[in-house]
């Protein structure tokens, strides 16, 4: 059954027309197809992208298959578009709060959506460049457009042209899941899909799902002035991350006048007088919210649909998508996977570093292996949470034992002059060593913070290495030399300090 | 001329540490008996008009009998009166878990009409409260002890309760306890994770001789808990003051470690004590610049306080967050203190509550009436005479709590009474702990 409501397109300016020029040019004609490729690349988001370019770059004769735009989601829908917008909501955030950094707010704060959009389009096509037909071509890669079907163990057609392949990488992500709630379909709702096609600010919004993009976007939405409501099914955002990440980002909610609906299930949607109404559940509590526009952001399925992959031999699953081995092979062996279509962390970075590795596997023999890379995610919220390693509760389930030292942001002199004292850092390293085991951190660049604890982890750099590096002073990152010194004073025994105050006498 | 409150205040500061614990002690007992409905043993949850009662306060009020018939201030029959109309009404108590019941399973609705025991506000049959009832309950049984027909009814009544409670269905079919259950929906899941006030029912669901839970089950909530190193502290995390005195009302913890704490070289009576400090380390950094945080001026906890709330209104920016288990590091802090917290900290860190406890009643005196301290104080928001805000009555729990941790922190009597019950002390052990008292009461055979 169609939406009664259409959703968005995108509004056709200078920056849309300059977009499609770079990632999907219109009055382009797919190349001539070689004989074969050595390596064939489906699907043209971060993963694809990255492999077409590693492997050319290598020398191999490479083509790119992509049904609509180059960049995918992340370029188009997802990350980039999601954080320039948040960098907006993030401004007006700070302009009404201008009388914490000792400054007058705007007489008459107005917020400007359709000038927050634009910017929005403009900064997406600007990186489109990064990403375009021009640029891939000067490669050396044949970049086609088109459906991609497979129509053998090593071919595909592309329209009507047929491929042959040596190897192959299915590349072609994931789409936003609209959950089966009765009458969301008829009412209309939006996904990260279009949801930066809008023009006009939702009076009213009603989020549903308390994951990363829900949270996300639910307090951009509120900082850009619509009425939110994020309803969660859960006891708290965030369900992977640890508990106080969580409260915090709640408290957060909170400040922002989010009006947050947590253990809350949306069981039904109707239309009257033109106005969206939400039925909730939330254990025997009932409660209809009425909203102009839904979002949704309940997760992700995989693209497989369309590609014929029983015809390759190549195994999947409807929502999870294809199955791959630890070396990210398919059943079939000539054809490997990368990016949100298989993997369990559905983010760029790890989108890019499974396409490297598929990359190596497929065309150069190589066993790397997804599990040994260290992977951080984060969250663009205000207060940003970003992840890696560990859990303390995957450790205690693995009867690793665990200790965190934890440095509250408000003990971070570049957090106090900055304001942005919320948070924490906890790094947690293995009982009686130094070894680090993972980290969480919660602060306003927590994003950028969390590199350091990655690189550490790839590396094998425990805490007592990490307190000898000197950190720029006042940084916020300054917050991880605090946590290594914690633990240098935890090594100062009753016996050793004896020792050093010896030492002074002498 | 009247007297300010400042100067009311002096007398009782000007007390020695003894009288003044006697004075607040007692005037933390009066809440019982000035609140509770002497027909049912039931007392509410405030002092507040038309306070349904908290089954929970029940527990406490249950608990304070024994210590007011040694400290004088209630005759033993009296007490022996109040406790068995209490236990008499849950016995007798509908048990049917419709809306309208007073309990299901054994456990109780969280809040009840102090008249009829129904349950009111459509709340949840509570596992946590339900645990601080039975506490009460078997804390009675323990303490009277005499062959008279009624103290002996008392101790078949606490038996019959405490037997009468499945814990084990309260884990629903789950690894852990689940946090409530009503009749309209089922189980609640409030995703409680890591260490709470919680080790109490453990115990209790452990050492059920009718309806236990497994080992597995408390493992399975240990395995939620963090071991953090905060302010140069070790300590097992919860931010809420509470968290670190309600189970430690009624068990020892000194020297009895369950493996989490063998691990850490530990155990859970320190690690309250370091959680006073930490909260002493945070309030002495005091981030958000609250007015009467210091070294003398802690105790972020469960309580009331002033809300920004307006009623109708959604989507308002929130600064003020009314009742809320406050906590530190990470909040929430509206500069919002809860005196009972401090003064329950007594047994952990005796000189820094006192001290901390005469420096606000010096600096806040309008946070004691009738002896007895208010849920909170806010002295970041002062009213037009310049006193802090106050929340208004008082709260069963605060009371309740102040009571027992100053008997503790006086002579150890709880304490003493309860190692003596074998419930609990089986509970324990099934939690694996072991060492100090509880290796020489195995050894020597409590009852």
């Amino acid at each position: 059954m169609p939406p009664l409501e259409l959703p968005p397109t995108t509004p056709q300016d200078a920056s849309e027309s300059d977009r499609l020029a770079e990632v999907h040019p219109i009055d382009r004609s797919n190349p001539h197809p070689a004989d074969s490729y050595q390596l064939l690349v489906v699907g043209a988001g971060p993963a694809g992208l990255a492999a077409a370019e590693v492997a050319a770059t290598a020398g191999a004769r490479v083509a790119l298959v992509e049904r609509h735009l180059l960049g995918g989601t992340c370029l188009n829908t997802g990350c980039l578009p999601s954080k320039t917008l948040i960098r907006t909501s993030r401004l007006y955030a700070d302009m009404r709060d201008a009388r914490r950094y000792g400054a007058h707010p705007p007489g008459d704060l107005q917020v400007d959506f359709a000038a927050a959009m634009a910017r929005v389009r403009r900064i997406r096509g600007h990186l489109g460049g990064e990403d375009s037909v021009r640029r891939l071509s000067a490669m050396g890669i044949d970049v086609f457009f088109g459906r991609a079907r497979f129509s053998g163990a090593d071919t595909l057609t592309v329209n009507d042209t047929t491929l042959r392949f040596g190897k192959a990488i299915i590349a072609t992500g994931a789409r936003p899941h609209v959950p089966a709630i009765p009458g969301l379909r008829e009412a209309g709702c939006l996904t990260s899909a279009n949801i930066f096609n809008l023009t006009e600010l939702p009076r009213r919004l009603l989020v549903i799902g308390g994951g990363p993009l829900g949270c996300e976007l639910a307090q951009a939405f509120c900082r850009l002035g619509a009425r939110t409501t994020i309803v969660q099914d859960l006891p708290l955002f965030l369900p992977r991350e640890e508990r106080d990440a969580a409260q915090i980002l709640s408290d957060a909610f909170a400040r922002d006048g989010i009006e947050v609906r947590l253990n809350t299930h949306v069981v039904a949607v109707r239309v009257e007088h033109g106005e969206k109404l939400v039925d909730l559940v939330s254990a025997d509590y009932h409660s209809t919210v009425a909203v102009d526009t839904i979002l949704t952001g309940v997760g992700r399925l995989a693209n497989v649909e369309g590609l014929t992959l029983e015809a390759a031999g190549v195994d999947y699953a409807t929502g999870s998508g294809i199955r791959v081995d630890e070396y990210l092979c398919t059943s079939n062996p000539r054809i490997y996977a990368a990016g949100d279509v298989c993997v369990e962390y559905r983010y760029t970075d790890v989108a890019v570093a499974s396409a490297r590795i598929a990359v190596q596997n497929a065309l150069f023999r190589g066993r790397q292996r997804l599990a040994d890379r260290v992977i951080p995610w984060c969250t663009y919220t205000d207060p940003e949470i970003a992840h890696v390693g560990l859990y303390v509760r995957e450790a205690n389930q693995q009867g690793i034992p665990i200790k965190t030292f934890t440095v509250p942001m408000h003990e971070v002199d570049r957090a106090v002059t900055d304001s942005e004292d919320a948070g924490f850092v906890k790094i947690h390293v293995r009982e009686g060593t130094d070894r680090i085991l993972g980290a969480t951190i919660v602060a306003r660049h927590a994003g950028d913070m969390i590199n350091e604890i990655t690189l550490a982890l790839m590396a094998g750099i425990g805490l007592r290495k990490l307190a000898q590096v000197i950190h720029a002073y006042p940084t916020q990152a300054e917050a991880i030399r605090q946590a290594a010194h914690a633990y240098h004073r935890t090594r100062l025994t009753p016996r050793l300090r004896a020792r050093l105050h010896r030492g002074l006498d002498d | 001329m009247t007297l300010s409150a400042a100067d009311a205040m002096s007398p009782l500061l000007s007390l020695p540490d003894d009288v003044l614990l006697d004075r607040l002690q007692r005037g933390a007992f009066d809440y019982f008996t000035h609140n509770a409905n002497t027909a049912n043993g039931l007392v509410p949850d405030t002092s507040r008009e038309n306070s349904p009662v908290s089954i929970a306060v029940v527990g406490f009020a249950l608990s304070a009998y024994p210590v007011a018939v040694e400290r004088g201030w209630m005759s033993r029959v009296d007490a022996v009166q109040r406790s068995l109309a209490a236990l008499r009404f849950f016995r007798d108590s509908d048990q049917s878990g419709t809306p309208t019941a007073t309990g299901f399973k054994g456990f109780y609705f969280h809040f009840l009409d102090i008249h009829s025991g129904a349950r009111v506000w459509q709340s949840e049959l509570s596992m946590i409260d339900t645990a601080l009832l039975i506490a009460g309950v078997l804390t009675a049984a323990r303490y009277f002890d005499a062959a008279t027909a009624d103290e002996v009814e008392l101790r078949e009544l606490a038996d019959f309760l405490y037997r009468r409670v499945d814990w084990c269905w309260s884990q629903g079919g789950c690894e852990t306890i689940r946090q409530g259950w009503k009749p309209e929906c089922g189980f609640l899941h409030y995703g409680w994770e890591g260490y709470s006030e919680a080790t109490l029912l453990y115990a209790l669901a452990l050492g059920s001789p009718t309806h236990p839970i497994t080992g597995d089950c408390y493992r399975g909530w240990t395995a939620t808990y963090q071991w953090e190193n905060l302010y140069d502290h070790d300590h097992l995390y919860a931010g809420p003051l509470f968290v670190h005195h309600f189970s430690h009302a009624w068990i020892d913890f000194r020297g009895i470690r369950d493996s989490f704490m063998r691990e850490k070289c530990s155990d859970y009576f320190e690690n309250s004590r370091r959680a006073t400090l930490i909260q002493r380390e945070y309030a002495l950094r005091n981030p958000h610049e609250f007015a009467g945080y210091g070294e003398l001026g802690w105790g972020l906890s469960a309580c009331d306080g002033p809300s920004d709330e307006q009623a109708g209104l959604t989507n308002e920016s929130r600064r003020l967050f009314g009742y809320a288990a406050r906590g530190v590091p990470y909040g929430p802090d509206d500069g919002t203190l809860s005196p009972s917290s401090v003064l329950a900290s007594l047994p952990f860190t005796p000189e820094l509550a006192l001290q901390s406890m005469r420096s606000m009643l010096q600096r806040y005196p309008e946070m004691l009436a009738d002896d007895r301290l208010s849920s909170s104080l806010n002295p970041s928001l002062k009213d037009a005479a310049g006193r802090a805000w106050v929340s208004a009555g008082h709260y069963g729990l605060d009371q309740g709590i102040v009571l027992m941790m100053i008997e503790n922190h006086r002579n150890g009597r709880i304490w003493q009474l309860m190692r003596g019950c074998r419930y609990l002390s089986d509970g324990l052990r099934g939690a694996g702990f072991d060492g100090g008292w509880l290796r020489q009461a195995a050894l020597q055979g409590v009852r």
